[in-house]
């Protein structure tokens, strides 16, 4: 639980006022913390008297961490094609196997694999684990999971890394549940802490408020699910030599409760933001469904994307592949056009990462602007039209 | 059938700033509320005991005050509340919520287990696919719509980046959902009135048989050793005057840029 040191707290009152559980108060110049502490540790760093601290030591069932090694990857491949993020990751756990010292599996699990092993050695894998099974040609929860934690028990590898897609998002955390592994979502930072080896895991929480590093002091593998578009996938280099081995799996293990009827690709679903140079972007301030089908025109002369805030997603203009933020896409283009939108944090660390981005707004003091290349204050309906039409003129 | 509904009590996360002089959490006015995708799970619920009868149980694990969520979803339809509350619990990651979870609804009992995809707090959306392992039942995530029930089946349609699967799930089962399911539905007064008198049942730790070595913070794998703020820095350059003018500059720096 939260420990506070009553003589060295001040009540100064830093900690009520950053708690995110609203559970500390601050009663006849003391902090006090309620139930509804989350031991979240976000008072304890902010304490400037060094007060709080959280009593860690009584933790986990020890698992002797000097048999895990290796760092693995899960390399997604659906309907025929690898996920963008598969080897992203290989970027990332290349190097993490370089600080320490160990070589990068992938694992590929699916149906008619042939040449994607070479594809995922060109990209920086040394091993590539196949499980190339007819079973395996549509995902299911409980076979992925079966293949993955058996090939994990085999091997034990000290890192497992997968994309936060629909389907690593879906079976991972069964998979960490069963290795009684931890398991951080969503992660958008990965390094080697240089003391102990340990993967520090970044990620976003609090629709994006807070950034929290976790780690996994007592359990192996060490397992995240990684963002898509946050890390950088190495350039193909065909000189690069790998080891491609054949899983053999238990058929008992590649049966699922859950069937799959009918497996759809449906356009309207996807979306091209995060294949495109431009994204034009629309909020609140774009007033309704009308309003908003500026950006799409905007979007359609520029050759770009249409995107949204929730706040757009939430009144219906548009659908909800569209989202951009914490609870809904990534993206990083080379310019990024926001109009409208407020710039709740939630939707920035969407965002961020694009190379420059224009921000339209009303509010001068709209947060947007403090991730803005340019700002323009000003009403996106006398701003956006003739925008548009100086562009058709061009 | 009987059909339990997870629901969370979080911080209402999306107004939150950042202050851009301290670089930290402005949080006033910033309320509890039930976790917004729950109340769509919450939703398709009632609308599976209206369609095929049952009982709907709403289930919290949470502090205290957690209860109001619950009285919330008995507005809203669910027959009963649980509350799953014990201070052993505080700091609990994915894995021990999970465990802690399976406990309680396997003492409430269950033919089907419904949740929100993830909860606004963490964005984890691992405690659905825990749950689901630790009960040792089937699962879906992200299910968009459910087509059909059939006394021991359910047809779902499974949100994915590309599209979407349509799906069978033997019961008993868990299955997440996405917005697009439903629109739920406002408390009637019958609900609110309901809702007040309702009686939570609580269960500690020791009421679900837990082993303490598994719950809060001494049973999670994970542990966070840093949190700060994020930071986004960029130089900035305001384009200012008459809209016109405004326009000119972007105009220019679009086609420099695009």
């Amino acid at each position: 639980m939260l420990k506070i040191d009553t003589d060295a707290c001040t009540g100064c009152g830093i900690c009520e006022d950053n708690c995110a559980f609203g559970a500390i108060t601050v009663e006849d110049g003391q902090a006090v913390a309620g139930d509804n502490c989350a031991l979240c540790g976000s008072c304890v760093d902010l304490c400037e008297a060094g007060a709080l601290s959280i009593d860690k030591a009584s933790t986990g069932p020890g698992t002797d961490l000097s048999l895990w090694s290796g760092i693995w990857v899960y390399t997604e491949f659906r309907h025929g094609r690898l996920a963008p993020v598969a080897l992203e990751l290989l970027g990332a756990g290349r190097r993490l196997a370089d600080d320490r010292g160990v070589p990068l599996t992938a694992v590929l699990l699916g149906h008619g694999l042939e040449t994607v092993p070479e594809t995922l050695i060109s990209h920086g894998a040394d091993r590539v684990l196949v499980a190339d099974y007819p079973q395996l040609a549509e995902f299911t929860d409980d076979a992925y999971a079966n293949v993955f934690e058996d090939l994990i028990n085999r091997e034990r590898p000290e890192v497992v890394l997968a994309g936060a897609t629909a389907i690593g998002r879906s079976f991972i955390p069964r998979v960490a549940n069963k290795l009684s592994a931890g398991l951080t979502a969503d992660c958008t930072g990965l390094e080697i802490r240089k003391e102990d080896g340990a993967l520090l895991q970044t990620r976003p929480a609090f629709g994006g408020n807070i950034m929290a590093t976790i780690v996994c002091p007592h359990s192996r593998p060490q397992m995240s699910t990684v963002r898509p578009l946050v890390m950088k996938p190495l350039p193909a280099d065909a000189s690069r030599k790998g080891e491609v081995i054949t899983a053999g799996i238990d058929p008992a293990r590649l049966s699922s409760r859950v069937k799959v009827i009918n497996s759809v690709s449906s356009e309207s679903e996807k979306s091209n933001l995060q294949e495109v140079d431009v994204v034009v972007s629309g909020g609140r301030g774009l007033n309704d469904e009308e309003g908003f089908a500026l950006i799409s025109e905007l979007a359609e002369l520029l050759g770009g994307g249409v995107a949204a805030s929730r706040a757009a997603v939430d009144s219906g203009w548009i659908k909800y592949s569209h989202q951009v933020g914490q609870t809904g896409k990534t993206v990083s283009p080379k310019v990024y056009i926001a109009c409208g939108i407020s710039g709740a944090i939630q939707h920035v660390i969407g965002m961020q990462a694009s190379d420059t981005v224009i921000a339209i707004n009303r509010d001068e003091n709209a947060p947007i602007f403090d991730i803005a290349t340019y700002g323009l204050v000003g009403d996106v309906f006398e701003i956006l039209p003739r925008v548009i039409a100086r562009l058709r003129r061009d | 059938m009987k059909i339990v509904v997870c629901v969370k009590q979080v911080p209402d996360a999306k107004d939150v700033r950042l202050d851009p002089k301290t670089n930290t959490l402005a949080r006033e006015g910033v309320e509890s509320i039930m976790n917004p995708y729950d109340r769509h799970a919450l939703e398709e619920a009632v609308r599976l005991k209206e369609k095929v009868g049952g009982t709907v149980v709403a289930l919290s694990m949470g502090p205290p005050q957690a209860g109001e969520v619950l009285r919330e979803a008995v507005a809203c339809g669910a027959d009963e509340a649980v509350l799953v509350s014990d201070r052993a619990f505080a700091g609990a990651d994915t894995w021990a919520t999970s465990y802690t979870l399976a406990r309680a609804v396997r003492k409430v009992g269950f033919d089907l287990v419904i949740c929100g995809k993830q909860a606004i707090d963490g964005d984890t959306a691992q405690v659905g696919p825990g749950l689901a392992c630790r009960l040792d039942i089937p699962y879906v995530t992200c299910v968009r719509a459910v087509t059909g029930v059939d006394g021991d089946k359910l047809e779902l349609q499974r949100l994915m980046d590309d599209g979407y699967d349509e799906l069978e799930m033997p019961l008993p089962g868990l299955f997440t959902v996405v917005r697009e399911i439903n629109e739920p539905r406002v408390p009637s007064l019958k609900g609110k009135m309901r809702a007040r008198k309702i009686e939570i049942t609580t269960l500690s730790g020791g009421d679900i048989d837990a082993d303490p070595a598994c719950l809060g913070l001494a049973g999670s794998p994970t542990q966070v050793v840093k949190v700060f703020s994020p930071q986004f820095n960029r130089d900035k350059t305001m384009i200012c005057g008459e809209v016109e003018a405004q326009v000119e500059e972007l105009v220019a720096v679009l086609e420099k840029l695009v």
